[in-house]
């Protein structure tokens, strides 16, 4: 099969997948119309169809359009986040710097492949920067407290989330499929997110940490997160990994991106919010969708980089 | 004279609306949200006035795209002659994007009454975007109304009064600044300001002032 072939088998497995949702989000509606949470699934069903076709569209017209429809969910992920963050008059120009010259230069790197950069670039320069431009809007009160924030947000919206398009610049002997390997990896975080979800509305009866995240529990993690593991290591084929290992990689997706999503929720209801936004229908912000992806997907190209690259 | 053939008639229906303000309304979405919440009363084509807090040069456009299309089209927003009608891009951004009308605010240039052109449009059946504190303030909360929304409201007592709440705004594209940091902002709509037979100048504008920051 070439990749062609993959990604046609993949994203029709995705749409029936969605299409069955679809179809029992309906007859549970109609067995119990009043009921929020069966609305929200609904709701998050549609919003899944949305999120996948825009996805597919993006894949299908290549590594361009993917590396910008991800600067775009980082604008939005970092938008978010601003919003919730209480900013000061002088706080004007570092964040005018993040959202038009940081941001598009993260991603710029990446079409350019200058991985050396990429990896320092928010981290190290950005680092050095920002407290530099805070400090000439002249404004000290809470100077650290601001300036650590903004450096924050950016490194979880702007610096984490690039590294999935960034999995484009891996150049691993014997394949070139990287699309497919951005896939993977969305589809583990996804599917393991979806998962937990539901066997925790199933058969959750054990909280994880009450104060964080009420919906984790003991029982979604590892019923939803063994079977997101299974669900990664049967699609081995896309990938450049054997079946073991792409197990492997899987379970660690999976465990990085429910810590991601236990940290950010810490995060977010310091903030004094219960969703990050409300722009994607039943799912809450575009953070929401990408808390888990924003600490999977450096943990999982570097591990790949690291034992996949010669 | 001919019938006025159907496309005329939409034509006639949506004077304001340009493609033009259609990209601003795409790009105002992009960069501040102006997400509208609906919050005392629905989006209707009654005569409207829209008033809320000034915090940035964003507000008037974050409010008017806000409202939905065919509303925008019959919905002025008034601007500061002397910012916004000072020739180049940004009177024709003014007056081919957002259909303003313009107010003049320096007491030396008016000619006349400076409410004519909005009393004109209201007589007229458009509806208005007013600012009432009359300039920008750097602050989550507005300051006293200036009287204009007063004397808008005497003169016809059936315009429904809407308070407008602004959020974030001002941490957009504070005063003094020029790009707008990307956020995003809600515009709150409010219930319709009861109206109260002989209520002073003064009883009516800090009801009114009080209407928009019950909203924030």
């Amino acid at each position: 099969m070439n990749m062609q072939q993959k990604f046609y088998w993949l994203f029709g497995g995705i749409g029936a997948l969605l299409a069955i949702a679809s179809i029992v989000g309906w007859l549970l509606q109609r067995r119990a119309p009043d009921s929020a949470t069966i609305a929200n699934l609904t709701a998050r069903v549609r919003a899944w169809w949305v999120m996948v076709a825009v996805l597919a569209v993006c894949f299908l017209l290549g590594r361009s359009a993917t590396i910008v429809l991800f600067a775009i969910a980082s604008l939005f992920a970092l938008r978010e986040f601003v919003t919730l963050t209480p900013t000061r008059p002088g706080d004007h120009l570092p964040l005018v710097v993040c959202f038009y010259i940081l941001l598009p230069v993260q991603y710029l790197l990446i079409f350019d492949d200058w991985y050396n950069l990429f990896a320092i670039f928010l981290p190290v320069y950005g680092f050095l920067l920002l407290p530099v431009l805070t400090a000439s809007g002249g404004d000290t009160e809470q100077f650290l407290e601001r300036v650590t924030k903004l450096q924050w947000g950016l490194m979880i919206t702007v610096y984490c989330v690039s590294y999935v398009p960034a999995l484009l610049l891996l150049q691993i002997p014997h394949y070139s499929d990287n699309l497919l390997l951005v896939i993977y990896l969305l589809l583990v975080v996804q599917i393991s997110d979806v998962l937990q979800y539901v066997f925790g509305k199933l058969f959750g009866k054990h909280k994880i940490a009450p104060h964080v995240s009420p919906s984790k529990t003991v029982e979604g993690f590892v019923v939803g997160g063994a079977s997101a593991t299974a669900v990664g290591a049967a699609l081995w084929w896309i990938t450049p990994f054997t079946p073991l290992q792409a197990a492997g990689l899987a379970a660690v997706i999976v465990l990085a991106g429910f810590l991601g999503g236990l940290a950010l929720s810490a995060v977010k209801r310091s903030l004094g919010a219960k969703d990050w936004g409300s722009m994607i229908e039943g799912h809450g912000g575009m953070l929401d969708r990408l808390d888990s992806v924003s600490f999977a997907a450096p943990v999982f190209f570097h591990l790949t980089r690291y034992f996949f690259e010669p | 004279m001919r019938d006025t053939h159907p496309r005329d008639r939409r034509a006639i229906a949506r004077p304001g609306l340009t493609v033009l303000s259609y990209l601003f309304a795409v790009l105002v979405r992009v960069l501040v949200g102006a997400r509208p919440q609906w919050i005392g009363c629905k989006p209707a084509p009654s005569l409207r006035i829209y008033y809320a807090n000034h915090t940035s040069h964003l507000d008037t456009l974050a409010l008017w795209c806000a409202l939905p299309p065919s509303l925008r089209a019959i919905t002025r927003p008034v601007a500061a002659s002397d910012y916004w009608n000072r020739g180049g891009i940004r009177a024709y951004i003014a007056t081919h994007g957002f259909n303003a009308l313009f107010i003049e605010r320096d007491k030396d240039k008016r000619e006349g009454d400076p409410l004519e052109p909005l009393l004109q449009a209201l007589a007229s059946g458009q509806s208005l975007i007013i600012f009432p504190e009359g300039t920008r303030r750097a602050q989550a909360l507005p300051s006293p109304f200036k009287s204009g929304i007063f004397h808008l409201a005497t003169k016809f007592p059936d315009a429904e009064l809407i308070p407008v709440y602004l959020d974030n705004l001002y941490r957009s594209m504070p005063k003094g600044t020029f790009l707008p940091v990307p956020l995003t902002c809600s515009v709150r709509f409010g219930a319709p300001l009861a109206r109260i037979a002989d209520e002073t100048k003064e009883l009516f504008l800090e009801r009114a002032r009080q209407a928009v920051v019950d909203l924030a």
